[in-house]
């Protein structure tokens, strides 16, 4: 009998700061120890606290470890599963109380941080619960429960109608409602043949929710495909994933196998004359071939670029037969939207925008990872509660939504609710859900940059409008960043926005502008102080920024021309009043603008302008 | 898979295994297994705990976990005994027999086996 289980996490942040040494470790104690019988080291996809890793979960208790070594592992296993003390320094508590009762026992556990307490997981349900790699676990979850549902209860059209009813909407980018795109592609079942598409090909800079519920859940994905064929009627789908993600895709291919041998997936699912099999393409990295013609052409084995539409790929697909395509977040809610009703999940959410969405924090931000929360939930909520705010007291300035497609939510708008209307009204989008947050010290006009100088590597160079336009824009933005400026380059940025948006061939290039645009809008006056200041008021643009010593300040320690990598800083002959070496002096011309002067001077007499 | 009721055979079979990780059961047998306790003999009593609970398939109503020291050596093994909106019971100077019957009477049944409890023991 299993008291108690150590849920290790398995996911890729975990893995890379080495949770499978902590994993083995465990395993190798509880054997030591004699407890083999009665504790189970479980490997799970991720808790979504990634920047805490590596993380374990301690069951029943669901006490919450963080940043775990291999040389804790003994006391964890000595003090807390055979004597029952939890290691209270090594427990994870931000915000949570840990509360001692009457007798001394120590509690503290994960569902209280504020990290978790305001989520509501439910495309993440099992992330970090069960093992991905057993399908047993899966199952006992609920997993393919809805499968049978839809099935044996339902005819495809009530699957439709009640996607349709839940008001889902695409998870990927575009938010496009997933009962609809179903509906187009349902026409003459039976008669054609059709197919149904993962999009796996997560590309956004630092959205990682995707990975994540393919190495957490995978089944839940493949159920949910599997209803989707059932839906149209397709007996083929495809899971379009890159090759980046390799625990990813050895995980879904475990689960692939194990389905397939239960009887899951192939012929006559469940007693009914539904087939439906599946298999996974490998995408080798290019951001364009997350785009849903893109990616198709590149399942067919070409080169992938996009193609116009319409045709849109409900009537002419993959293969030029009609398909569907999804992300994989939008088809992790497919199987609790059949099992609870439309109605449930329509609760939850706002007007138009219905469900949770998974977003990936990052940049100034206390807890980088996962979090999942209601459509409407406000972004003060996620950064502030949920994120624990700015680290080392530093202001938020703005947050970063949908990667290179998207766009900047000034402070001013920190409390608008978030969904797809709003986002998109206030100049962002949801995209696949990447939240960047910036503080005080990043430059509007730099990110601008860095996303423009992302699409303009990923342009994959089909249409003018963005092969061209995009590195145009590139090239005022360097322009403006190294003080040289115009007012009226401000101008040609929005003029030539417009263009690029309207006359691109695809989703790539009708957003890639929308990062430029959307700090024009809210930081015009930091496109203003670059140009007719030539300064960067942020202190990042390093052409625009000087290090000066204060001949009064410095005592001549020469502590800065030591680590100066440039060598660049001189003695001078001036000695100020009450000291007795002559002052130091940077020699501007070959300075690098690296600041290590600034980090060794003991005397602050080194100031960044 | 060619019925849901073989789904539905696996997913009781794999429910026990996966339940301790949704937390909330409503009762928790708490075993002390500090320095005292295990040395008291607090390993039977929480092993027979343990298997108890699982052959009587009470795994989604009743937690079995341990804890410190409870200040109370002289009475070791001592296992308390929690149920929402219930007052906690403490039962001492157990063995894995009278583990046996407080699962019986107390966790299956409900009523409190009196005479194993602190206050009796206090009295003896």
């Amino acid at each position: 009998m299993i008291r108690a289980q150590v849920l290790c996490c398995g996911g890729t942040g975990c893995t890379s700061s080495g949770s499978p040494k902590i994993q083995a470790a465990f395993q190798s104690e509880i054997e030591k120890q004699g407890l083999a019988d009665e504790i189970k080291v479980v490997q799970t996809g991720c808790f979504g606290l990634c920047a805490l890793g590596p993380v374990v979960i301690i069951y029943p208790d669901g006490t919450f470890y963080s940043k775990i070594k291999v040389e804790d592992v003994a006391e964890i296993v000595s003090e807390h599963l055979l004597k029952g003390r939890p290691v209270e320094r090594l427990i994870y508590k931000e915000g949570a109380e840990i509360k001692t009762d009457e007798n001394g026992e120590v509690h503290a556990s994960l569902n209280d941080t504020t990290f978790y307490k305001s989520q509501h997981r439910l495309a993440l349900r099992n992330c970090g619960v069960i093992n991905p790699e057993n399908i047993d676990e899966y199952i006992a979850m609920d997993g393919y429960r809805a499968l049978g549902k839809a099935l044996t209860e339902m005819t495809p059209d009530q699957v439709i109608e009640t996607v349709l009813a839940s008001g889902l909407r695409g998870r990927g980018g575009a938010g496009f409602p997933t009962g609809m795109k179903w509906k187009f592609a349902s026409g003459n079942r039976g008669n054609v043949q059709k197919y149904v598409c993962c999009n796996a090909d997560e590309g956004d800079p630092g959205a990682f929710m995707d990975r994540s519920v393919l190495e957490g859940d995978p089944h839940a994905v493949i159920e949910a495909m599997a209803i989707a064929g059932y839906a149209i009627g397709a007996d083929q789908g495809y899971v379009y994933v890159r090759a980046e993600y390799p625990i990813a895709v050895k995980r879904l291919q475990i689960a692939i196998d194990q389905a397939k041998e239960y009887g899951l997936l192939g012929k006559n699912i469940f007693g009914t004359d539904f087939n439906f099999d599946l298999s996974i393409r490998l995408g080798a990295g290019a951001f364009v071939c997350g785009e849903e013609t893109a990616l198709m052409t590149s399942i067919e084995g070409k080169r992938g670029e996009p193609r116009p539409r319409p045709p849109f790929p409900a009537v002419k697909g993959l293969f030029e037969k009609p398909t569907i395509l999804n992300n994989v977040e939008t088809y992790a809610n497919i199987p609790q939207i059949i099992l609870n009703g439309a109605e449930w999940f329509s609760s939850i959410g706002t007007e138009k925008s219905k469900g949770t969405k998974v977003f990936a924090l990052g940049g100034k931000i206390k807890n980088t990872g996962l979090v999942e929360v209601p459509m409407g939930t406000t972004l003060r909520h996620i950064i502030e509660e949920i994120g624990g705010g700015i680290p080392n007291g530093k202001k938020f300035k703005a947050a970063q939504t949908g990667g290179p497609s998207g766009g900047c939510i000034p402070a001013s708008l920190i409390d608008t609710p978030i969904d797809y209307d709003n986002l998109l009204a206030i100049g962002s989008m949801m995209g696949s859900g990447g939240l960047i947050v910036m503080d005080e010290d990043n430059c509007m006009v730099d990110i601008a940059r860095f996303f423009l100088d992302f699409t303009v590597d990923e342009s994959c160079g089909k249409c003018t409008p963005c092969r061209v336009g995009t590195k145009r824009l590139l090239e005022i933005l360097d322009k403006i960043i190294s003080g040289n400026g115009e007012m009226e380059d401000l101008d040609r940025l929005e003029e030539l926005s417009t263009y690029i948006k309207s006359a691109s061939l695809c989703g790539l290039g009708q957003t890639a502008p929308n990062p430029v645009l959307s700090t024009l809008r809210y930081f015009r006056d930091e496109y203003i102080a670059h140009i007719v200041d030539k300064k960067c008021p942020a202190g990042v643009c390093k052409k625009l920024i000087r290090y000066e010593i204060d001949p009064e300040k410095c005592i001549g320690c020469g502590m800065c021309a030591k680590n100066c990598p440039a060598s660049t800083i001189v003695r001078t002959d001036y000695v100020a009043a009450g000291h007795k070496l002559a002052s130091m002096k940077i020699e501007q011309a070959n300075c690098v603008k690296c600041g290590a002067c600034m980090s060794s001077c003991k005397f602050k007499a080194i100031s960044k302008g | 898979m060619k019925s849901l009721a073989e789904l539905a055979e696996i997913r009781e079979r794999m429910k026990n295994k996966v339940v301790l990780r949704e937390g909330g059961n409503d009762m928790r047998v708490v075993v002390g297994m500090a320095t005292c306790g295990i040395a008291a003999g607090a390993r039977p009593v929480l092993n027979a705990f343990v298997e108890g609970v699982n052959r009587e398939a009470l795994g989604d109503k009743v937690t079995v976990t341990q804890t410190g020291c409870i200040g109370i050596c002289q009475y070791e093994p001592v296992v308390e005994v929690f149920q929402a909106g219930k007052d906690k019971v403490t039962y001492v100077e157990m063995t894995a027999e009278k583990a046996e019957k407080v699962l019986q009477e107390h966790i299956k049944g409900g009523k409190v086996v009196e005479e194993y409890t602190i206050t009796n023991a206090k009295k003896a």
